[in-house]
């Protein structure tokens, strides 16, 4: 085969001409019916981020209506399980907040892979007996998640939560990728265009906030509007350099059946990763209240001594709206645990 | 049931349990997850990583005594851990089977000739050796792991295989997806030394293998071996599908042989091979044709090799340290790291944040795949409570932590925490510092109790502009000229001062990014007085004695390019010599 190759190499017949001949033209048109189709004069620039975008995703109204702002404060409780059973009790049970089938998330605060002793997240007592109240109540499902600051998988699992999980057959949900969705907030200046974990909020009916109390120094305190900073996803930390802008858009983005504030063990210094049993103080409270500005107010002054000037978002969350910074207003029900009293200021 | 099927077994339930241990190296309590599980078990029986070690650093780490019995048995029996154990053995057999289905039988003997380049593989052992005792005599390092046949797989299926099976089939063994930046080397090792066995079975096995060496350097001795009883008429049916290239058919290599026993009975028409201790009719090839001016050849540039580390040409190990080279806590100081170190990557598949990654050849060529921290990618930093990569470090280059030496307290307290480095604030890009910014996420997220970084708080001017009060009343300011900045001047952080006494100030409540902005201060102001727009900063220091060097605020850092506080190996508390306090010496 080869000789002959070589024999005819100098001149080729017809047919070998036109087997060239239409290989070569088909090549040469569909080289340039291929360049002048996908020929364009100019190329858009597609990563130039526009804040117009509409939003992917938003968070529905999670409030039960027809309880209005309310606030119970469980003192001289060490004890988490039994304080926030009191504190649902003070205010009518969990029957009020949460009815037979609703879909129950709860949004602790896990951001750091850190031991329960240390209060640097939220209890896991705290938790259980928060999903064995909803589950009481007839919760079809209760759900946690959070996007922590530390691994994910470490937080979940050396704050306790993930035991507890288990136990209890709740789904927890680990922060993923696909689990965000773009959101973009009207008159907003932050969280424009902005990843929200989004997917673990599907076909739910109740949110409860659920955060110890403890000390920030960017933002003054740690308390249960900052939780939400934990539903943000990408690139979030540049918010830090207006921290109350955030906190208070955050704290208007959801509306929260109600929060929890665990003040058990308040975290004065070193926060808000803590670390250490000098950090905190015994201040045996939990808070309760549909009104999340009301609740960081009373931690801010009763529970952390701070003045509110030290933590300005509280008073930009009242002027838009979103609560009250004089929680004496709201009339809390105050809950002496050790005397098993109950009665209102 | 013919002996070749329980080769077959075998090798599949090694190279099941190869994998499964290495899919089980991830961090959890499930029953897959690693609880226990013997993950290190085959590098342990790799005799070379024995044998390596103890040149390198004159002991035998721990499991490494499961050598022991691969050795016994190859004395006994042969290169048995070649053709029947080695999970690498497996694939190179299987990609060599896959070759193997394109030829005519025909041409199946000829691929398993004998050919005198195999010999290459004792030259590779040899230098790998001779570099490991140059280690312990202080120059060079252990270099094994290259091509050490079950740390290059064991690496290879870690940190290229899962993540890219994990990719494709869209699934996480860990809770996050993995990335390794600069392993795709890894992978093209591993691809190019299948691939080739499309065209000479088991090539790594005959050619480079420098444990294949050792063993049949070992197998010289065995008892048992595979002998001809009778002189026959070669055939050539017995190396038709002959995995070793150990010349059955004439006179036979048993250095060569990795006992796949496809020459066995079922193969031999006339039944003359046979596996016993008798000596062979026709004669065997005993010694492996070592040249001696290839020994001295390789010997002389081993010994080149091992000096120009301490010429200074690479940087790992001579006197100036790579700030860069950060090691996971626990490991030992550079030079007896890399004296251990195979290159396994088993610390950086149990990794739970995805911090610890394979590196490049930046830290020197001699660091090539061992592991170091990349902070900026992960999900963060090295975790405070995480001792996990010591522990599975098979030859202690990472030296096994408890929780409290880590965090050194307790019976530790004297000593102090474990420092992989020292995080450094770069003020040039630091957004307080440089750029007028509030931010301090680094200070929030420090784990270090008390926080190894404190803020520097203080009032400084947003930019030179001077404004004239032109109406100040009950608080409310409005300016004769237009504010001019980029800043939401609301957010808390911003305050108004008189221009010539700048302790004269008011923290701005809102400000409508005009002229007119809302003090905190029933105060009242002449118009024509002059002000100035200060920021409240809060700037990160960081204390060089309480720093670990965890890198979590490295990877949360906002300036998300090169950021504006990075983690370098000073301080290390690995090497006094890198310290960089008196206290840190001490």
């Amino acid at each position: 085969m080869k000789q002959d190759n070589t024999e005819d190499s100098n001149a080729y017949g017809r047919r070998e001409f036109l087997v060239r001949a239409s290989a070569a033209a088909v090549i040469a048109a569909t080289a340039t019916a291929g360049g002048l189709m996908s020929h364009v004069k100019d190329v858009p620039n597609p990563d130039r981020r526009s804040h117009n975008r509409e939003s992917e995703f938003a968070f529905r109204n999670y409030q039960q209506s027809d309880l209005g702002k309310i606030m119970a404060i469980v003192r001289n409780c060490a004890e988490r399980r039994k304080s926030v059973g009191l504190a649902f009790d003070a205010l009518g049970g969990i029957g009020k907040f949460v009815s037979r089938g609703d879909v129950v998330l709860l949004k602790p605060n896990i951001a750091f892979a850190s031991p329960p002793r240390f209060s640097a997240t939220t209890h896991p007592d705290l938790l259980e007996a928060l999903i064995m109240l909803c589950k009481d109540a007839g919760a079809s499902e209760v759900r946690i998640t959070d996007n922590p600051i530390n691994d994910p998988d470490n937080c979940f699992r050396l704050s306790g939560l993930a035991e507890v999980a288990r136990r209890y057959n709740v789904k927890l949900i680990a922060p993923h990728g696909k689990y965000f969705k773009n959101i973009t907030l009207p008159n907003a200046r932050l969280i424009k265009n902005w990843p929200v974990l989004a997917k673990p909020f599907e076909g739910v009916t109740r949110v409860f906030g659920v955060s110890p109390v403890k000390d920030h120094t960017r933002s003054g305190a740690s308390l249960s509007m900052k939780n939400w900073y934990g539903l943000l996803g990408g690139r979030r930390n540049i918010f830090h350099q207006d921290i109350s802008g955030i906190i208070v858009e955050l704290a208007g983005m959801i509306q929260p059946t109600a929060v929890v504030l665990d003040g058990t063990s308040t975290m004065m210094t070193n926060g808000p990763t803590g670390g250490s049993g000098a950090d905190l103080k015994p201040t045996n409270t939990m808070i309760l209240s549909t009104d999340m500005v009301a609740a960081d107010a009373y931690a801010t002054t009763m529970l952390l001594e701070r003045d509110l000037g030290a933590v300005p978002w509280i008073e930009k969350a009242q002027d838009l709206g979103i609560g009250t910074a004089d929680w004496k207003s709201l009339s809390p029900v105050f809950c002496d645990a050790a005397s098993q009293e109950s009665g209102k200021v | 049931m013919k002996i070749q099927w329980g080769r077959r077994i075998s090798q599949i339930v090694f190279f099941l349990l190869f994998i499964w241990f290495s899919v089980v190296l991830n961090f959890g309590e499930q029953w897959w997850q690693w609880r226990g599980w013997p993950v290190n078990w085959i590098l342990q029986l790799d005799p070379l990583v024995a044998l390596g070690t103890v040149l390198s650093t004159g002991h035998l780490f721990g499991g490494l005594l499961w050598a022991l019995p691969v050795v016994l048995l190859t004395l006994l029996c042969g290169r048995v851990f070649c053709g029947w154990i080695c999970p690498f053995g497996a694939m190179h057999q299987f990609f060599g089977w896959i070759g193997s289905l394109f030829l005519r039988i025909r041409q199946l003997g000829e691929r398993n000739r004998y050919q005198k380049w195999q010999v290459l593989k004792y030259y590779v052992l040899l230098a790998m050796l001779g570099l490991a005792l140059c280690a312990l005599f202080g120059a060079g390092s252990l270099q094994t792991g290259l091509l050490d046949p079950i740390p290059l797989a064991t690496r290879s299926v870690n940190l290229i295989l899962i993540p890219f099976f994990e990719h494709v089939f869209r699934f996480n063994l860990n809770a996050n997806p993995r990335y390794y930046p600069g392993s795709g080397f890894i992978g093209v090792v591993l691809i190019g030394l299948l691939a080739v066995n499309l065209w000479i079975p088991r090539f790594f096995c005959r050619f480079l293998c420098p444990t294949g060496a050792l063993l049949g350097l070992l197998s010289r001795f065995s008892l048992l071996r595979l002998t001809k009883a009778a002189v026959c008429k070669p055939c050539g049916l017995c190396e038709r599908h002959c995995e070793g290239a150990c010349s059955p058919s004439d006179k036979m290599r048993f250095s060569e042989c990795v006992l796949c026993c496809n020459c066995m009975p079922g193969r031999c028409p006339a039944n003359v091979l046979q596996y016993s201790t008798e000596s062979p009719t026709q004669g065997e090839i005993k010694s492996v044709n070592l040249e001696r001016r290839g020994i001295l050849m390789v010997l002389g540039s081993t010994a080149l090799a091992a000096t120009l580390p301490t010429a200074g040409t690479l940087t790992a190990n001579t006197h100036h340290f790579n700030p860069n080279c950060i090691r996971p806590p626990g490991s030992l100081p550079e030079k007896n790291f890399l004296d251990r170190c195979v290159k396994c990557g088993q610390c950086i598949r149990i990794c739970p944040t995805n911090c610890l990654v394979p590196s490049d050849i930046k830290l020197g060529i001699e660091a090539l795949w061992t592991p170091v921290m990349n902070f900026r990618i992960g999900t963060s930093g090295c975790q405070l409570n995480c001792t996990a990569c010591s522990h599975v470090c098979p030859t202690a280059a990472i030296r096994p932590l408890i929780l409290e030496e880590k965090l050194g307290q307790g019976t530790y307290a004297d000593k102090g925490p474990i420092r992989v480095g020292t995080a450094f604030v770069d003020k040039g890009r630091c957004l307080p510092w440089a750029n007028g910014r509030p931010c301090i996420v680094c200070q929030e997220n420090c784990p270090v109790t008390p926080k190894a970084i404190h803020v520097e708080t203080m009032y400084r001017p947003c930019s030179d502009f001077v404004y004239q009060i032109s109406e100040c009343i009950d608080g409310r300011v409005t300016l004769r000229e237009m504010l001019g900045l980029k800043c939401n001047l609301g957010t808390g952080d911003y305050w108004l001062a008189l221009a010539e006494n700048r302790q004269k100030k008011w923290r701005i409540l809102s400000s409508d990014d005009v002229n007119v902005i809302e003090i905190d201060g029933k105060i009242k102001m002449e118009a024509g007085t002059l002000v100035c727009l200060l920021v409240k900063l809060e700037a990160p220091v960081v204390n060089f004695n309480s720093c670990i060097g965890c890198g979590v605020c490295e990877h949360e850092c906002p300036v998300s390019g090169l950021r504006a506080i990075r983690v370098t190996s000073e301080n290390e508390s690995r090497d006094p010599k890198n310290s960089i306090t008196p206290e840190g010496v001490s």
